[in-house]
């Protein structure tokens, strides 16, 4: 993962150039076959490529209200995101976003009742610290394994995740359940200094903006601190960093635990900006397009944020694709799978694309 | 009433659910044994046993034969491991991370022609009552074993003598704990390894048509849940060993089991978490069995996941 370094590296101004240009043009080449082989399989569905991208466009860029769809499902989606890129600049594969996000809603929820009577100005921050402190206990748990006991945070961060959404169902369904709530069980609904309002001018939730503002804290503490440094070798070579004397057990502790903190973000948000109470909704798969745009975008924690702009924008078409095209609604996922696959292929492609050679 | 068991009920039922659930996770963990033992992990076999569920119902719907659903699921699984395989013969490709796509993948593909699937009944595979010296219905409905767990039992046990004694097990034991010493003897790893990828991914095929075609029974976009992801940790705690798998997917089939068996006798409280149980039960044994210095014992030595 040592792309950010290899620009640094260019020898000439020019040559210099094309080596940045690399990280940021095989993803963008990977995203277009990608896309081209999901046009092929449109093709064999008999349906036309074009008017897919027609129906995206228009669902989610082409219009103010598209834009507000797209923008309010980016926030989740940011945050689901720097859950796998942070533990990824360690070498960590963390799959369970979707369980962190799924438990700091569930946690919100839960304090609508306590906080029933509080001012804003206290509920708002408590319930958001809530949820972080839960989604961070929960990926720091899969961190934790990995550093203590040696167990793989892929399988174990996802087994999680099953427990998170299982615990879900039982704690909305039975202790945290609203009488009211009768066609979907769901926790009391949030009292109304406790909802989390829309940006001034826009029909977006602020958690969009926390959700920029986290992908530039998150930016500033990889490239530009020591911690962020200390974590780029560790993840370069676990071993040199130990021979270091680098706190790499902390390190993992602390990426994992607040990449976990920001998807219970989401989650908080979910519940006090979008549905108003926590339920099944929280399952929405925000996690596992979170894996598909960190790895995008190359575990960059600013790239993040162009890239699950993008990806939101699929989101919000899919519905329109679904009516106008008569798709069934696993078209999006299918599409995701693909462009997930021809990202991972293209890391072959460093160093050896003919454009990018730098002889000498 | 005399067929009223009372709370004997829920082990009897515990015994039958773990015949009836381990199936899948047996069928998967051997598949995901194989490809581990060549030295690379296939974590998209979660993918790879709803699509082998999906490909299984339609192919049994639209024929009329079970075992024809069998047959097309195992292909389908085998050609999933296939471009597993090839992509992670690519230099820099991450297995581990193309798994994850692959699932992805996998699901989003068994959906999407899954659809129209979801209402038309497809024919059960069948079943053997080993439980016709009993009087009793529960001892009857729990030892009606179906045809493809024999097989599955069978499977282990034949894999672990072609690993333990026959050239191909050799070979593919050399390539699973050296790649170096498998180029120096001659062999192609990257070849192997996709076989041994696409084997895996035929097995997963086989427990995924066994899903929709005996228990549950029926397709839908939640028949898998995780089953496929527990037995590839599952085959850690096997320690890469067959035989041990079966035992293994017993215990997790019985854990699995506990939430409907105790739902069956009255116990509502906390129905949702006993869903949990097999997910916590994996987690636990895998906290118990792997270890941060040491080398798990019967690790294959190639194998990122333990590296």
């Amino acid at each position: 993962m040592a792309v950010a370094e290899q620009g640094m590296q260019g020898a000439g101004g020019g040559l210099a150039l094309l080596r940045r240009a690399e990280p940021v043009a095989i993803p963008v080449l990977a995203l277009m076959a990608g896309l081209g082989v999901f046009g092929l399989f449109l093709l064999t569905q008999g349906r036309s490529p074009l008017a897919f991208m027609t129906y995206v466009w228009q669902g989610g860029f082409g219009s103010a209200f598209s834009w507000q769809n797209t923008l309010s499902r980016t926030a989740p989606l940011l945050m689901a995101a720097l859950c796998v890129a942070l533990p990824a600049r360690l070498g960590l594969v963390v799959i369970g976003g979707e369980g962190a996000i799924v438990l700091g809603g569930v946690a919100a929820g839960a304090l609508a009742l306590p906080l029933a009577t509080a001012p804003g100005a206290i509920g708002v921050p408590l319930m958001a610290l809530a949820a972080m402190a839960v989604g961070g206990l929960w990926i720091g748990a899969a961190g934790a394994l990995r550093h203590y006991r040696g167990v793989n945070e892929t399988i174990s961060s996802l087994l999680l995740s099953y427990i998170a959404i299982a615990l879900m169902n039982h704690l909305v369904e039975g202790p945290l359940r609203d009488p009211a709530s009768l066609n979907k069980p769901s926790t009391a609904p949030l009292a109304e200094p406790l909802r989390v309002g829309d940006l001034p001018g826009l029909s977006v939730h602020w958690g969009l903006a926390l959700g920029i503002l986290a992908c530039l804290l998150a930016w500033v503490l990889i490239e530009r601190t020591t911690w962020g440094f200390a974590a780029r070798i560790a993840g370069g070579n676990v071993r040199a960093a130990q021979v270091q004397g680098l706190p790499v057990g902390k390190l993992i502790l602390g990426f994992s635990a607040l990449g976990g903190a920001f998807a219970g973000l989401a989650g908080y948000f979910e519940v006090a900006a979008v549905h108003g109470s926590a339920n099944a909704s929280l399952a929405a798969g925000y996690g596992y397009t979170g894996i598909l745009i960190a790895f995008l975008a190359r575990h960059n924690a600013l790239a993040i944020i162009p890239v699950a702009i993008l990806l939101a924008g699929f989101d919000a078409s899919s519905g329109l694709v679904q009516r106008r095209m008569d798709l069934p609604d696993a078209t999006m996922q299918v599409l995701q799978g693909i462009v997930f696959m021809a990202i991972l292929m293209s890391d072959a492609a460093y160093g050896r694309l003919p454009f990018f050679k730098t002889k000498g | 009433m005399e067929n009223d068991l009372g709370l004997w009920a829920v082990p009897l039922a515990v015994i039958g659910g773990a015949i009836r659930v381990s199936t899948p996770i047996l069928f998967v963990s051997l598949g995901e044994t194989l490809t581990e033992r060549s030295g690379r992990i296939n974590l998209g076999l979660e993918g790879t046993l709803v699509l082998g569920a999906m490909t299984g119902y339609a192919t049994a719907v639209m024929t009329g034969s079970p075992w024809a659903g069998v047959l097309v699921a195992a292909l389908a699984g085998a050609m999933f491991g296939l471009v597993h395989g090839l992509i992670c013969s690519m230099s820099r490709v991450n297995d581990i991370a193309i798994g994850i796509a692959m699932m992805l993948l996998g699901s989003g593909l068994a959906f999407y022609f899954g659809k129209p699937f979801i209402q038309p009944a497809a024919p059960d595979l069948p079943a053997i009552p080993l439980g016709g010296w009993s009087s009793l219905p529960q001892v009857q409905a729990a030892l009606t074993v179906n045809v493809l767990f024999v097989i599955g039992i069978a499977a282990a046990l034949a894999l672990a003598w072609a690993l333990r004694s026959t050239r191909p097990g050799l070979i593919l034991r050399v390539v699973g704990d050296s790649t170096d010493a498998a180029r120096a003897m001659g062999l192609n790893p990257a070849l192997i390894r996709t076989a041994a990828t696409a084997l895996g991914g035929a097995f997963a095929g086989v427990g995924g048509a066994y899903l929709s075609l005996y228990y549950p029974g029926s397709w839908n976009e939640g028949i898998s849940s995780g089953q496929g992801l527990m037995a590839v940790a599952l085959v850690i705690f096997a320690r890469w060993s067959p035989v041990n798998c079966l035992w293994a997917a017993l215990l997790f089939g019985g854990a699995g089991a506990l939430g409907p068996a105790l739902q069956s006798v009255g116990v509502t409280q906390g129905y949702y978490l006993f869903y949990a149980a097999p997910y916590v039960l994996t987690l636990g044994v895998l906290i118990a069995t792997s270890s941060p210095s040491r080398a798990l014992s019967g690790a294959p030595g190639e194998l990122s996941i333990t590296k």
